[in-house]
């Protein structure tokens, strides 16, 4: 069969994907709590599943081998087989080979050396759990049963009859068969051509074929309608059950659309009935439909007859019912391709700058019902905008839950007992974020079990629990994201990262630097303190490429280290690359744009702190020191401030700014923009936004400006505390 | 999916290579029904056909029955080893009823 099924065959990656991760969770869950029975079934329906699908588009090396995985599972599930670490560890090692295959098949090239090698040693692996009874003869030819010996009487009798439009849909009743065939012995099968029109009226993209099949198998009725599951809609199944009666053929015959003296002879032809069996049936049932009374449901025939048990039906439908709600609640999420999100995104964006055109175009005409639609309008939009950045939010927890099995993994490799506390997974972030920031986390979750984390010995002489504490932590704060990666280990060794870095020649010797300052520098290109290397990671090692990883994401990154208790490195990302809620400001003839989660308040500027301005970097805040930036100066505008200033204070990652600007002029949808390579090194920009005249506002980079006021207001405080010139108006605090 | 023709008195030789699947379906039946009506026996040497699937099976199997019908002669030769697996599979050597190689040697070639 061919692969060129385009999009079923990428849907079927992505579900076999996902199914994967949640194997790997069940396994992982199951290595806490092995009596877990939803958590083996689980992971039993994921390998089934992926089983089954791929046996559809004829991906046979995947087949083979997650069969050999399901059928151990099978016994887990059944109870023969009692589950142990190393079972686990197998398990997630067949789990990753199928991934692998999975890959393979999806980049269209060969299975390496390699692979096939892990996948031998796996299935041999598998092949020693099964005992040896089950094992004989069933690798070579797919469609032998799975051995062991049998009864005459255990044949299942499946009538397929395929809907026209199965071709079209892209699937060939050819693999159906064929994976039915995985399940046992295929021992007769029949086609039937008696649908095929005349050639003239046959179209032949349509499928007019038909099926008697006896199988020989051990499966459960569940199992064999399950392999048609894909095409249930597409095609008319019938399954009887080993050791069925005659009149249960009787009965499946009339069923049938062919001809029923025809399908009698195929029955016979199959070893279904015998012919005297099949005539006595035919007599006598014609002598009951000569009395046929009303129609009854069928379930109640069936019970009548003594065919099923009352309960079995109960059963059925109550499974009926189960399946129903699966169905409805899988129909509540649908597949978008992230392309048409953007361009929706984007125009978004559009009708946000239009919007403010025609809202300012009301102002200036001064028609009152103009300017009221005009804000319905723009209300409108702003809802519209709101929704859809939130389609592009998905919760952290599924980028957290990864880290699961890295933890795992690697604990396990450094013979250290360590737990993922994982919180805040439901916190959401834009999805091209949390695309980004898999690798940048992955560094520090090794980073920190490698060198933060102590060895239990070393964690028990220092009275701590002999399992170490990894901690993944998300929340939202003032328009961003803030990741947090912490450990309960040994903390960062403030002395030996200085000596480095003063040896390095990142810092000068005798530079005066907060422990904050110090642990940062591990941030520094180039610093790495290479006498912890490991095959992990040393410490520093690349720790580098994490900060300019998250930078370039808008992003910034920071550590807490107290000796003796842990580190914590905190992430900080914006929530979204697109649209933002901004604050517009003035100053002189030009507009700028903070962004509004940052602003804390508004207020005026004092002619006290006016006429102090030229001395100090910072104001008095209802008795608090605010640092303050005035933009005029900042961004060198020519003119004179007005009469009166205003500063509007801003908060970011803790520290309080203040920004001296001449006029406040309200809130406003800001689309970002990005500027050009030239201004890349401006300071203090992030980007640019346009405004309902046209004219070009830019956005103000709060964390750097915030960064830089602090700064001045240290460097300053520094100053008046070491030399203490007269001319510096008191820069203590009260 | 390439189909070339041959005539060797009122035989008519039908060299199939490539995929017989539903993507070529379409042009393959035209191509076949005019071959039929054209000679009294039709010979399909399927040796190079490298896929098979149900599209393809139930072309052939239209092109026996109308050949039966018509009573002219239909035979497939050289069954490829996937034409065989599904022959196989669906139980069909014996419904078309022609002889069939299996695939130890090299794929036999009717002239």
């Amino acid at each position: 069969m061919s692969l060129d099924l385009g999009d079923a065959l990428q849907t079927f990656f992505a579900e076999s994907r996902s199914l994967l991760q949640e194997m790997e969770e069940g396994l992982l869950r199951l290595e806490t709590a092995p009596d877990d029975a939803e958590a083996v079934n689980a992971v039993f329906r994921a390998a089934h599943t992926i089983k089954g699908s791929s046996g559809l588009f004829g991906l046979d090396d995947i087949v083979a081998f997650t069969h050999k995985a399901e059928s151990v599972l099978d016994r887990v599930r059944n109870g023969e087989l009692a589950l142990n670490e190393g079972l686990i560890g197998l398990f997630l090692g067949c789990r990753d080979h199928i991934e692998r295959l999975l890959d393979i098949t999806a980049d269209g090239t060969e299975m390496d050396a390699d692979t096939r090698h892990q996948g031998e040693a796996l299935a041999a692996q598998l092949g020693q759990c099964m005992g040896p009874a089950a094992l004989p003869a069933e690798t070579e030819a797919p469609l032998q049963s799975l051995g062991g010996g049998r009864m005459a009487g255990d044949t299942w009798h499946i009538s397929l009859r395929f809907g026209r439009d199965v071709l079209k849909n892209g699937m060939d009743p050819l693999s159906f068969i064929r994976y039915l065939g995985t399940l046992g012995e295929i021992a007769h099968l029949t086609t039937l051509d008696d649908a095929l029109p005349a050639a003239a009226a046959m179209d032949p993209e349509c499928c007019y074929l038909g099926f008697e099949i006896r199988l020989r198998s051990e499966a459960d009725k569940a199992r064999i309608e399950g392999v048609f599951e894909f095409v249930r809609d597409d095609c008319q199944l019938h399954i009887l059950p080993p050791g069925s009666r005659v009149a249960d053929y009787i009965e499946l015959i009339e069923m049938l659309p062919e001809n029923n003296s025809r399908l009698g002879e195929i029955l016979v032809a199959c070893g279904a009935v015998t012919q005297r069996e099949l005539d006595e049936s035919l007599a006598l049932q014609a002598c009951e439909n000569a009395r046929e009374e009303a129609p009854q449901p069928l379930g109640e025939i069936l019970v009548g007859r003594q065919i099923v048990q009352p309960e079995l039906v109960d059963a059925a439908l109550t499974k009926q019912k189960e399946v129903r709600l699966r169905q409805t609640q899988e129909a509540r999420f649908i597949r978008v391709h992230a392309d048409k999100l953007d361009e929706l995104i984007n125009l978004v964006g559009e009708l946000v700058i239009a919007g403010a055109g025609a809202t300012l175009l009301a102002q200036r005409q001064g028609n009152g019902a103009m300017q009221e639609a005009s804000a319905l309008v723009s209300r409108l939009v702003e809802e519209i905008r709101g929704g859809a950045l939130r389609l592009r939010m998905v919760p952290i927890g599924e980028t957290f839950s990864r880290f699961q099995r890295v933890v795992r993994d690697v604990s396990k490799e450094l013979g250290k007992d360590i737990e993922l506390v994982v919180t805040g997974a439901e916190t959401e972030l834009d999805k091209s974020v949390v695309e980004k920031i898999g690798d940048p986390l992955t560094h520090l979750v090794r980073n920190s079990m490698d060198h933060g984390i102590e060895s239990a010995e070393v964690r028990a002489s220092r009275g701590k629990p002999a399992k170490g504490k990894l901690r993944l932590n998300a929340y939202h704060d003032s328009g961003s994201i803030v990741i947090e990666v912490g450990d309960d280990g040994g903390g960062l060794n403030r002395d030996r990262i200085l000596g480095k870095a003063i040896e390095r020649g990142i810092v000068g010797a005798n530079q005066s630097l907060s422990d904050r300052e110090i642990y940062n520098l591990i941030f520094e290109a180039g610093f790495s303190t290479a006498d912890q290397v490991s095959n992990l990671s040393g410490r520093g090692v690349g720790m580098d490429v994490v900060r300019r990883n998250i930078e370039a994401l808008r992003g910034t990154v920071e550590l807490d280290s107290t000796p003796g208790e842990g580190t914590t490195v905190r992430i900080r990302l914006p929530l979204t690359l697109a649209i933002i809620d901004g604050f517009l400001v003035g100053v002189g003839d030009s507009a700028y744009v903070v962004p509004l989660e940052m602003v804390l308040e508004c207020v005026e500027l004092s002619d006290v702190d006016r006429q102090a301005l030229a001395l100090r970097a910072y104001v008095n805040l209802r008795g608090e020191v605010l640092p303050f930036v005035r933009l005029r100066d900042h961004f060198e505008v020519d003119g004179h401030g007005t009469r009166r200033e205003n500063i509007v204070v801003v908060h970011y990652a803790g520290h309080k700014a203040g920004l001296v600007v001449d006029q406040l002029m309200g809130e406003f949808q800001t689309v970002i923009k990005p500027l050009g390579k030239m201004f890349s090194k401006v300071k203090g920009i992030s980007g640019s936004t346009i405004l309902g005249t046209g004219d070009v506002a830019l956005i103000l980079d709060v964390p750097s400006l915030v960064q830089q006021a602090a700064a001045r207001e240290a460097g300053l405080n520094r100053e008046a505390g070491q030399s203490g010139p007269a001319d510096r108006a008191t820069a203590s605090v009260q | 999916m390439e189909l070339d023709s041959e005539r060797h008195e009122n035989r008519l030789c039908l060299h199939a290579a490539g995929e017989m699947t539903i993507y070529s379906a379409a042009e393959l039946k035209p191509t076949i029904l005019a071959a039929l009506e054209q000679s009294d026996e039709v010979d399909i040497d399927l040796s190079e056909v490298s896929e098979v699937d149900t599209s393809g099976v139930q072309l052939l199997m239209l092109m026996k029955r109308e050949a039966l019908a018509a009573g002219k002669g239909l035979t497939l030769s050289g069954h490829s080893p996937a034409v065989l697996e599904v022959f196989e599979l669906l139980g069909l050597g014996s419904w078309f009823g022609d002889p069939q190689v299996l695939p130890a040697g090299v794929a036999r070639r009717v002239a």
